[in-house]
């Protein structure tokens, strides 16, 4: 029995039934390299996909393009029906590099995606201080973020990010620079809070074990000019021991399926 | 960024200077500190004790002197004097400069326009003018104000300007992507992201004031300091000379150190005893 | 800044405060500002002074002494504090304190003890110049990575050796950073104390031209020694571009 299903592209461009996030034909070039052709993907609703591939696939430009950060040069890209171009309150974004103010407390830069929208101080510290718990970090809100471990950070942009109650949450290998130990513990979490929380989360992560053991739906991504290669989605029960799941036969086959795919691209 | 890097090297505002020099006057316990002084007392003691120089006080004369011009009113009198052009020189010098710098920062043709001028004004030396203040506004308060904002206002803006330009892009794509407006923008990222650099400019251009009103005395308006400085010297009073010039320089050390400590007490909270 | 579609230089914009000037100047608006024009041709007549000629070489003189002194000793100075933790604590503070004192202050002491002529302006120009590069080297010494200073042990190398084959050169961008900061503030250092002392060097030429309202003159001399400064930093900048592809790879 194969562990994971595989679409071929002829089932990939057919719209999934509820997709909260619809891309059509997104290309990008940038100063002479296709970092995008011709993509088109569904994200469904209340799943978490990840985009896996090596480095140069333009994994991190799908998603900036999908946040409204970086113009497409051609095609579209609909949330919740929607065609956006810019920043919207319907999404939301977790940073590799943290992006924290280092000048300001946990608390405020949990707090800060809402006081740039306007929202009353107290209102928006009672809000930032639910997610601050919610992220593991009850206890640490009047700490500054140089006080903060790596992973620690993380969850204050992550808490930042559940603050702005957007439907899609964009992760931008948000784990790249957290230690391993961390990575491990965060990631748990993450599965957690994606069960509580009922978001849409798309993960950027060039770590084929990462992809397997969170995502619902992993999109390979092959570089030169980046396209999508294939669609996984890894039949895993995370219901139970999260340590289990590393052990499990599917994941194991997953990631090995996986990486004998992406080897033809590795030097 | 080139542009940015261009103007750090021709503006003379090496960041690594500054960070060598940003905190140390804290840092070191004060076992070191007083000792240091009292070594430098003694080295000084000894060579108005040889003498090195007729003109070369003790330094215990030298403490004498001050004490003695202390009480008689006239240091006092005289800083009275000083201190009111360099006050009022330093505010509007930094109100302009951080205005100024914060401007070319965002907007490409004010920068295009006005650092050029500002980075020739750094690198040249600007005393040069101060002569010819006094033809257009004689010699009062206002040509000291001037003398002090032509000293202190390129270093202000240069720093201004190189910090804002500088500002940490990947926080300003995380307040684009929370929809900030280009206002909240500049308020609650790009100005204090650049306020370490903002501020260590200001602190140099406190010290060009101070340059700037001493040699405006020196040069053209007898009063304050500078004047006392020359009067003791017409009367060969060395240990009021110095004393007067001991004192200047002690001024000037204890103003930017407090300026550093109200720095971090109030704007900078996350270096609070960190 | 790009304008229709050129790239125009920074620097290009000093040409249009140059018009600015001139429009200025023929305006007639003050006495202190005559034309650009004029200006120019009054450097071209300066230049030929024997007054400047001589004023220029006095002034020099004093200048490359001076600097020489403060390298010579800044340097030195600034690798021992970079080395020896009981020299940085002693020194440190005052270096630290003379970096950012009004030194203008110091000039009429040094006037006294040196006498009214180029001595003076020589101690000046050292006095203004040393400590940025002490505390430049000093940051130089510091940033070298304490793995090369272990490979040079390791392999034996001599105590001259360990300075002159590694910690002069891995610091040098910094030295050299030094040197150049420095050299302005060397500049500012001579003009300075040739204001004050007022008979030597370009000192008394200001004094004459100022005294006498001889406005053309006075701006040329003046934008002769802004050049000189310009020209002087850009040349220690052509230096510190050559070591500087090292200085990120330490």
């Amino acid at each position: 029995m194969r562990a994971a299903v595989v679409r071929n592209e002829a089932v990939m461009n057919e719209p999934a039934a509820d997709a909260i996030v619809e891309v059509r034909g997104i290309s990008k070039t940038y100063g002479g390299v296709e970092a995008l052709r011709d993509v088109d993907l569904d994200f469904p609703r209340g799943k978490l996909t990840s985009l896996l591939g090596p480095s140069g696939c333009g994994k991190t430009t799908l998603l900036k393009i999908i946040a409204g950060l970086i113009d497409a040069d051609r095609g579209t890209v609909a949330v919740n029906g929607k065609k956006v171009s810019a920043p919207g309150p319907e999404r939301a974004f977790v940073f590799q590099d943290f992006a924290l103010l280092p000048w300001a407390t946990v608390l405020r830069n949990v707090a800060f995606g809402l006081e740039l929208r306007g929202t009353a101080k107290e209102e928006r510290e009672a809000i930032a201080r639910r997610y601050v718990a919610d992220v593991g970090l009850a206890g640490f809100e009047d700490k500054y973020p140089h006080e903060l471990s790596g992973g620690m950070r993380q969850r204050v942009g992550l808490a930042r990010a559940l603050c702005v109650d957007a439907d899609v949450l964009l992760l931008d290998e948000p784990f790249s620079a957290v230690d391993e130990q961390n990575r491990r513990k965060f990631q748990e979490d993450l599965i957690r809070l994606r069960t509580n929380q009922n978001k849409t989360f798309i993960f950027v992560t060039h770590s084929i074990e990462e992809a397997v053991y969170i995502s619902d739906r992993i999109v390979l991504l092959s570089p030169r000019p980046g396209r999508v290669s294939r669609i996984i989605e890894p039949d895993i029960d995370r219901s139970g021991d999260p340590d289990r799941i590393h052990r499990d036969k599917h994941y194991l086959d997953t990631v090995e399926e996986i990486w004998q795919g992406l080897k033809q691209y590795v030097e | 960024m080139a542009a940015g890097t261009e103007v750090d090297r021709a503006a003379g505002v090496a960041s690594l200077s500054r960070s060598a020099q940003a905190g140390r006057l804290f840092e070191k316990p004060v076992v070191l500190r007083l000792l240091s002084i009292g070594l430098f007392a003694a080295a000084w003691q000894i060579a108005g004790l040889i003498p090195v120089s007729f003109a070369f006080p003790t330094f215990s004369s030298t403490m004498a002197a001050f004490v003695r011009m202390m009480a008689d009113g006239s240091l006092p009198a005289a800083y009275v004097s000083t201190l009111q052009p360099l006050v009022l020189g330093v505010v509007l010098a930094t109100f302009a400069g951080v205005g100024i710098g914060t401007l070319c920062g965002l907007w490409r043709p004010g920068e295009w326009l006005l650092i050029p001028v500002f980075i020739v004004l750094q690198a040249a030396p600007v005393a040069a003018f101060i002569p010819l203040v006094t033809f257009i506004y004689g010699i009062g308060m206002t040509a000291k104000t001037l003398a002090v904002i032509i000293l202190a206002l390129p270093v202000i803006v240069l720093n201004t300007y190189k910090a804002v330009r500088n500002v940490n892009g990947s926080l300003l794509v995380m307040s684009r992507s929370f929809m900030g407006t280009r206002w909240q923008e500049v308020f609650k990222i790009v100005l204090p992201d650049a306020s370490p650099v903002i501020f260590a400019g200001l602190r140099l251009g406190v010290a060009a004031g101070f340059v700037g009103v001493v040699l405006a005395e020196l040069l053209i308006t007898p009063t304050g300091i500078g004047d006392l400085i020359t009067f003791a010297r017409s009367r060969a009073d060395y240990a009021g000379m110095y004393a007067t010039i001991a004192s200047v320089i002690a001024l000037s050390t204890v103003t930017l150190v407090a300026l550093q400590w109200i720095e971090v007490r109030v704007f900078r909270p996350e270096k609070r005893g960190g | 800044m790009t304008l229709f579609g050129y790239r125009v230089p920074m620097m290009a914009s000093l040409l249009v405060w140059c018009v600015l000037w001139e429009i200025v100047g023929r305006l007639d608006l003050m006495f202190i500002l005559p034309p650009f024009s004029d200006v120019l041709a009054a450097a071209v007549d300066l230049v030929q002074l024997p007054s400047w000629q001589s004023a220029t070489v006095t002034t020099l003189r004093a200048f490359l002494i001076g600097m020489l002194l403060a390298i010579a000793v800044g340097i030195p100075l600034g690798m021992l504090m970079g080395r020896v933790k009981i020299a940085d604590d002693l020194l440190g503070m005052w270096v630290n304190i003379f970096s950012s004192a009004p030194l203008s202050a110091i000039v009429p002491v040094l006037m006294i003890l040196f006498g009214f002529g180029e001595n003076t302006i020589i101690a000046a120009v050292f006095l203004f110049a040393i400590w940025i590069i002490v505390l430049d080297t000093r940051a130089g010494v510091r940033h070298i990575s304490p793995s090369l200073i272990e490979m040079a042990r390791s392999y034996g190398a001599s105590r001259p050796a360990l300075y002159g084959k590694i910690i002069v050169w891995a610091a040098l961008p910094e030295i050299l950073a030094g040197i150049r900061l420095g050299l302005i503030r060397g500049v500012k250092g001579v003009v300075i104390g040739q204001l004050l002392v007022a008979i030597v060097g370009y000192g008394a030429l200001f004094e004459t031209f100022s005294r006498n309202f001889r406005m053309s003159q006075f701006w040329a001399l003046t934008i002769i020694l802004f050049a000189f400064a310009l020209v002087v930093s850009a040349l220690i900048e052509r230096a510190e571009a050559k070591v500087e592809f090292y200085a990120g790879v330490r």
